[in-house]
């Protein structure tokens, strides 16, 4: 990419400041600071701080980073569609670009999700996967915003892409209600919400605090990765940009330059 | 606000009235997608050994899979005749209302899908050896999921279609969002067809809320869709 936009000195645009070629700033490396630290916190009162729970041993641990990633993936996935109307309302770049870095990370946290279900899964139910409600439709989820990534590389055309990827995210953020409903609707073997789910909630003391502070560390870290992702995106568009102005003065010097004469 | 209404519900009639009449030319329904269905039938009972009774107890699911495996295959067909010729420019160009097209698709998806879902229903009475005892229930779980199933359809055909790999990222982008119809579609038939026990108005009430939340995103965003597919 830097060496797309190195050649823009063939374009007639001006050259583009140093710093709009790195994704790094004074604020994203405080945020990245923060992230780490927090991170660093996290494992020590996920692992050393807080014990055993009495009912679920050792795999409360796995709550520490199940809870707040599927939190702000949903967080993510809402972010993607207020972009994608925003985009759809405004044409606005930053929203297209906005949604699909938080579509991309929600994706990602998702991922995360469903992996420390299963293992959470694999010890209290005795099974990596069961046929529950809740942990189905969040794989469904999964695949939609899989199939959201997928559209998005499959139109190379920005503007059409936009369009298309906005519809897609629009339409897999009306299945969350029915996602978080799901619980309700149908029988579950899911853990009823352990934080909100109450007013008072079922974990106490250290426990409580480290999951509280899990959203704290995990919701640095997801800002610092949407930023960079934005970013990255952002200068990407540049480098297509600056690429086809390339393609342009190339073709330009070419219709100047005098025509070989064929003796 | 009703020569408005009046007005998409004529332009909806006239894609509904032009789609039908590709269909019924090409008879790509008919001598392919129906024949089709009948192969996904005969390999059902071929998996499920049909003599054991699991093929009896799981034929509502097979139903709406099978319904849904069509779906896919016309909503590809129905979406595909547009990208020929500049058709979609055509259609652009043609000052019809993008919440008429997207309607009368929807129209020409369900008039497809009944056709398939009565041949499909037969097939079921006949081979999978099951009787139809909540009529009423599985008429209204039928239309409400065919419409959903139509609307979702119309709302992902065109996004799928233009795409480097539409033939792939139509069911990649189809069969997760259409996986709350097949669950309430084949609960719902359950217990009309006396499987199980319970309520299932509940579920043809579902179908109707995902059906109506579908058709008015199709109404909102058809026309940037048009606009820019």
């Amino acid at each position: 990419m830097t060496d797309l936009l190195a050649r823009r000195d063939l374009s007639t645009g001006p050259e583009p400041p140093e710093a709009a070629l790195t994704t790094g700033s004074t604020g994203s490396r405080i945020l990245g600071v923060c992230a780490l630290v927090s991170l660093a916190i996290l494992v020590l009162l996920a692992f050393v701080v807080t014990g055993q729970d009495v009912n679920l041993g050792e795999s409360i641990r796995i709550m520490y980073v199940h809870v707040p990633t599927v939190s702000l993936a949903y967080l993510c996935m809402i972010l993607n569609a207020v972009g994608a109307v925003w985009y759809l309302w405004k044409r606005s770049e930053f929203a297209d670009l906005l949604s699909h870095a938080a579509g991309e990370l929600g994706v990602v946290l998702l991922g995360i999700t469903l992996i420390s279900g299963s293992l959470w899964g694999r010890i209290t139910w005795g099974a990596y996967w069961v046929w529950d409600a809740r942990l189905t439709t969040t794989a469904l989820l999964f695949l939609m915003y899989v199939g959201y990534l997928a559209v998005r590389a499959a139109t190379p055309e920005p503007r059409s892409r936009a369009v298309r990827s906005a519809v897609v995210g629009i339409a897999a953020a009306c299945l969350i209600p029915i996602v978080h409903e799901s619980v309700q609707w149908w029988a579950s073997l899911h853990q009823s919400e352990t934080l909100f789910g109450t007013l008072s909630p079922k974990i106490k003391g250290t426990q409580l605090f480290t999951l509280m502070f899990s959203f704290v560390a995990f919701g640095f870290t997801t800002a610092w990765l949407l930023m960079h992702r934005f970013r990255v995106a952002w200068l990407a568009e540049r480098a297509a940009e600056s690429e086809l102005e390339v393609a342009i003065a190339e073709r330009r010097a070419e219709a100047t330059e005098p025509a070989e004469v064929v003796s | 606000m009703m020569a408005d209404a009046r007005a998409v519900a004529g332009d909806a009639l006239l894609i509904a009235g032009k789609d039908l009449r590709l269909e019924a030319r090409t008879r790509v329904a008919t001598n392919h997608v129906l024949p089709f269905v009948g192969a996904v039938v005969m390999i059902f009972a071929f998996a499920l050994d049909p003599d054991t009774g699991v093929l009896r107890r799981a034929t509502a699911g097979l139903f709406w899979v099978t319904v849904l495996f069509a779906a896919v295959l016309l909503i590809q067909r129905s979406f595909a005749v547009e990208q020929a010729d500049g058709v979609s420019d055509s259609l652009r160009l043609s000052g019809l209302r993008p919440a008429g097209i997207f309607l009368g698709k929807v129209l020409s998806l369900i008039a497809e899908l009944v056709g398939i879902e009565i041949v499909l229903i037969g097939a079921v009475i006949v081979l999978y050896g099951v009787h139809l005892k909540g009529a009423l229930l599985l008429l209204v779980t039928t239309l409400a999921a065919t419409v959903a199933i139509a609307a979702v359809g119309s709302v992902y055909g065109p996004l799928a279609t233009g795409l480097r790999a539409s033939e792939t990222a139509l069911p990649l982008l189809l069969l997760p969002v259409l996986a709350p119809v097949l669950l309430a579609a084949t609960r719902a038939f359950e217990i009309a067809l006396g499987d199980t026990a319970g309520g299932g108005w509940p579920w043809a009430g579902m179908l109707g809320i995902v059906a109506a939340v579908y058709l008015t995103l199709g109404l909102a965003v058809w026309g940037p869709l048009l606009e820019e597919t």
